[in-house]
């Protein structure tokens, strides 16, 4: 879905343009055109072309697209919500679906992909405790990724260890696509910083993994996670000398 | 949507232990019967579960299996379905023969669950038994009058026998590569793949994966991760179905290709597929 779809995504943005440029589509259409659609592909253009308005207030809608129970609409408006960073960090937060599922696993990948850290305390409670595994894979993976540095500096060390803690404890789940997402999670936690503490505690949680781990698929993901950390640690202890 | 794992996830809130399930399993309340025999096949069979227990587990499940009492109005047994469907997670052996037994019963998804756990446990010896299902070849797979179903569980049946790898059943498996439900023709064509290796019939499967109806690509995508054909990754990845499903299919081609890399070293396609996977959490 993903590199076929950025790229049309790229061609729509540039189509889009090009059309509120000449007939000056308003955005107040553009969710009209969601509201009234009558099929499936017809939403799923509709939304692509909401996303591709890059609007804030576009927000409120694309939010409420992720229950609609169209994947393709979804996925189409966790895009517009992920190019929009920031800015649709809090209505995410504000509005997560305690009731539908689905919706909330929407929610949670564009979180993770925004990566801003003011969703650590959401992330940490899905990962660890959501009743719903997509749910749980997406934020396990999202506390791997988040970008500490739009913490203040003493905020960093505590939330790193927080994120860390939960990977921790996620990479014994007896759902392998769990422990799977939290190798994910740990590799991607142990080369986004320069603690070499932290890369050394994520690479002897691997090595206990790849003894005890069952599951062919996840052990293979363990030992692909040990390369590209190793490399990564040679070139911090190199850095350190 | 999710896989049927996270639905019965959230219908099956009431955790139970495996002494406590076996023991429901001859309450006098036939509801929780039929909730233990379900619960026995999903966390009784695991790893952590002791050998002890599982093979108590497996001897109750077989009793289950001559259940009189849970009947429906059509005649059905319910508690049988679950039980046979469950022994098939338990790689006990020992359910063979009473499995088979099973495929003779009126039932027909009672027939269903047997051919499906009977691909799963990898005796050879029910291969006959299940070939025998398919006599009368594709004009004899017709609805049953009335009902949703064939007049066998040719899907499960022709799944069974590519599992088994059941070369002999090739010839006979191969017309329904077209027959008319396309559930029965998926499962012909991953069972002919199984059974020749000829990339044909996999890419005809990743055809599927662009098909109008969001049932079938969860099926075409089933059937793909099931078979771990690796050219399929890309089209797994993008094709128009729900994270899990995707996820799910691509870790059958994973751990198709570490077992052809035989060494310990990870190839680029093994770090493909992964990366793909990382992308679907």
């Amino acid at each position: 879905m993903f590199t076929f779809c950025h790229a049309s995504i790229v061609c729509f943005q540039a189509l889009s343009s090009l059309l509120t440029a000449v007939t000056t589509i308003s955005l107040t259409e553009l969710i009209l055109a969601i509201e009234q659609a009558d099929s499936p592909v017809a939403l799923i253009s509709a939304v692509r072309a909401l996303s591709a308005a890059r609007s804030p207030d576009a927000i409120p809608m694309l939010i409420r697209v992720l229950g609609f129970n169209n994947p393709g609409a979804a996925v189409a408006a966790v895009d517009g919500l992920v190019q929009l960073g920031e800015e649709a960090v809090e209505p995410l937060l504000e509005q997560l679906d305690g009731y539908n599922y689905g919706a909330r696993a929407y929610a949670i990948r564009a979180l993770a992909a925004i990566a801003d850290p003011r969703a650590l305390g959401v992330l940490l409670e899905a990962a660890e405790t959501d009743f719903a595994p997509s749910v749980r894979r997406a934020a396990t993976k999202g506390l791997g990724f988040l970008d500490w540095h739009k913490l203040p500096d003493e905020a960093i060390t505590h939330g790193q260890a927080a994120a860390l803690k939960s990977l921790l404890y996620i990479s014994h789940d007896p759902d392998w696509a769990l422990r799977y997402a939290a190798v994910v999670g740990l590799q991607a936690l142990a080369s986004r910083n320069d603690s070499a503490e932290l890369v050394r505690v994520v690479l002897n949680r691997l090595g206990e993994l790849l003894q005890l781990e069952v599951d062919a698929a996840t052990r293979a993901r363990v030992r692909f996670a040990q390369r590209s950390l190793h490399i990564w640690s040679d070139r911090l202890l190199a850095a350190s000398r | 949507m999710e896989p049927i794992s996270e639905q019965q996830f959230e219908q099956g809130a009431e955790a139970l232990t495996v002494p406590q399930a076996i023991a429901n399993l001859s309450h006098d309340d036939l509801s929780l019967r039929y909730y233990a025999a379900w619960w026995l096949g999903k966390f009784g069979s695991l790893p952590e579960v002791s050998l002890a227990e599982r093979r108590v587990a497996v001897d109750a499940l077989l009793e289950a299996l001559e259940d009189e009492s849970d009947r429906t109005e059509l005649g059905g047994y319910p508690l049988r379905r679950n039980a046979a469907r469950a022994l098939g997670k338990f790689s006990d052996r020992r359910a063979v023969p009473s499995l088979v037994g099973c495929l003779n019963c009126s039932d027909f998804y009672v027939r269903e669950a047997a051919a499906q756990s009977l691909g799963m446990l990898g005796d050879v010896s029910c291969i006959a038994p299940l070939i025998r299902l398919l006599n009368g070849g594709v004009d004899a797979a017709q609805f049953v009058p009335g009902r949703p179903h064939l007049t066998q569980p040719y899907e499960a049946v022709i799944e069974a026998l590519g599992m088994l790898c059941a070369g002999q059943a090739a010839e006979l498996i191969r017309p329904f590569v077209n027959h008319a439900v396309a559930r029965v023709q998926y499962a012909a064509t991953r069972a002919m793949y199984q059974l020749t290796q000829e990339a044909e019939y996999a890419e005809r499967l990743v055809q599927a994966l662009r098909g109008g109806d969001v049932q079938l690509r969860r099926t075409a995508l089933s059937d793909l991760g099931a078979i771990g054909y690796v050219p399929a990754a890309e089209a797994i990845a993008t094709s128009a179905t729900e994270n899990s499903f995707k996820l799910f299919a691509l870790k059958g081609l994973l751990e198709r290709q570490v077992q052809m890399d035989a060494s310990d070293e990870l190839s680029e396609r093994a770090m493909q597929v992964m990366s793909l996977m990382d992308t679907l959490l």
